[in-house]
């Protein structure tokens, strides 16, 4: 018995030794995508474990919606038909706009808007430690993720992709501590830098003699190469001055960061509108020569 | 008495190691000394040891390579250490064959343990490597059994040579 118990220690060690070995090995060595294989194994598994935990969480809350909480839906169904026809309308009037504006542009060869390739992906978690402000999506490198890819919502800009893995993919969030964004005002294209704080954003590197005032909305830039150009950041809530210098430009950000639940994840740089529109010209005539 | 002995011999195989082996059969084979003191170790002192003994023995020699991932030789020594010390209690290798053999299996099953690692890794390749693991593992047993031999006659020599020298009445 005694000899069964030395083997079945001698056995654990040896697993223990081994399984050590490994993970010295994995903290040196990268993946093809640049991550270390260590944590690109330890966030592949473990966003596994986030995904399941998500999908139950998501069923007993569907379940709870669809079953359980449809009171006043009628009420609210006929509020929505009336909301969307006026919407139509609303688009009828947009889309002719934005055909003036399309040819304008092109007449004027400006090449400035952006028709962004996206995928849509779902917060399966959020940081494992509250000193790191990222969370986790449900797309991964199979769906064409990859690390510095921005990521937004329909509020405004989001984070950017650092841990792309198989399926998964971590996500560090605009106003994490090491974040930071290119940006300017919207109203008098003052430049700077949006950096996050953990909780909120700060708008730092701005000239003195930027005009800035509280309620101003900040958009981004484009000039990091990782967030496109137009996303709104945030507003202005304050400003401090020292001397004539700015001090703390406090932003409140666009994006309900602690309510997040879909986002898009920009795959391509911006496309030129002028190919954007004749790619859509030519897409028109096609239909047309179908009719 | 083991704590002592095999660090003394680690140390000693990574010294004649990074001195002497190059020199060896004019530096065409590659000996690891390294690897033979692991299982020497690992056939008298059993599995436990035999694998520790490999797994630091590995990291000192990875961490004394210039370019190479810490860990790899580690771990391949440590499961030859493992294996040949768990095959020793199993078996009796006192004899000089299953000894060759054991030392022969031993040196392929740490090749195809490091190679392999590098290979799956995807940072190194070994485009043919069964004439250097082959002349690696002749090497190795023969160094080995010349270890074996000197360290077990070792005793009996110092022995016979005390006895001689006493006086005669």
């Amino acid at each position: 018995m005694a000899i069964l118990d030395f083997r079945l220690r001698a056995g654990y060690l040896f697993g223990a030794v081994t399984i050590g070995h490994i993970v010295l090995i994995s903290a040196q060595v990268t993946t093809d995508r640049g991550v270390p294989m260590l944590e690109a194994v330890t966030f592949g598994s473990f966003a596994e474990v986030q995904r399941g935990a998500s999908s139950v969480i998501g069923g007993v809350r569907s379940s709870w919606g669809d079953y359980l909480a449809l009171r006043s839906v009628r009420s609210e169904n006929e509020r929505l038909q009336q909301e969307i026809s006026q919407l139509h309308v609303t688009l009828q009037q947009e889309r002719a706009l934005a055909q003036q504006s399309r040819t304008l542009q092109a007449l004027l060869e400006l090449r400035s808007e952006a028709s962004l390739s996206t995928v849509a992906a779902r917060v399966i978690a959020s940081s494992a430690s509250p000193d790191f402000r990222t969370l986790t999506i449900d797309k991964g490198a199979s769906d064409g993720v990859r690390p510095d890819l921005a990521v937004i919502s329909p509020d405004g800009v989001v984070g950017r992709v650092i841990t792309p893995s198989s399926r998964a993919a971590k996500v560090q969030l605009l106003i994490d501590r090491n974040a930071a964004a290119g940006a300017l005002v919207e109203r008098s294209r003052a430049q700077g830098v949006v950096e996050g704080t953990g909780s909120d954003l700060r708008f730092n590197y701005v000239s003195e003699t930027a005009d800035i005032v509280v309620g101003d909305v900040v958009v981004t830039s484009g000039i990091d190469g990782i967030y496109p150009k137009g996303f709104v950041v945030g507003q202005i809530e304050s400003i401090e001055r020292v001397g004539g210098a700015f001090g703390a430009i406090v932003i409140k950000p666009a994006v309900p960061f602690a309510s997040l639940e879909a986002l898009l994840v920009v795959l391509s740089p911006e496309r030129p509108v002028a190919e954007a529109t004749a790619a859509d010209s030519g897409a028109e005539q096609g239909a047309q020569a179908r009719e | 008495m083991k704590v002592v002995w095999v660090p003394i011999a680690i140390a000693v195989a990574l010294a004649l190691q990074t001195t002497l082996a190059r020199f060896l059969v004019g530096g065409t084979v590659a000996l690891d000394l390294v690897l033979v003191a692991v299982v020497y170790v690992a056939l008298t002192c059993g599995p436990v040891t035999g694998m520790l003994t490999g797994s630091v023995a590995g990291i000192i020699q990875d961490a004394l390579s210039s370019s190479g991932v810490i860990g790899v030789g580690g771990l391949a020594k440590s499961i030859v250490g493992f294996a040949v010390g768990a095959i020793g209690q199993q078996f009796i290798v006192t004899a000089a064959l299953p000894r060759l053999v054991m030392f022969l299996m031993a040196s392929t099953v740490h090749a195809a343990v490091f190679m392999g690692f590098y290979v799956l890794m995807g940072l190194r390749s070994f485009p043919s490597p069964w004439a250097a693991i082959l002349s690696q593992a002749l090497g190795n047993a023969a160094v080995g059994m010349i270890a074996f031999t000197v360290v077990e006659s070792l005793p009996g020599a110092v022995e016979r040579r005390r006895l001689s020298r006493r006086p005669k009445h």
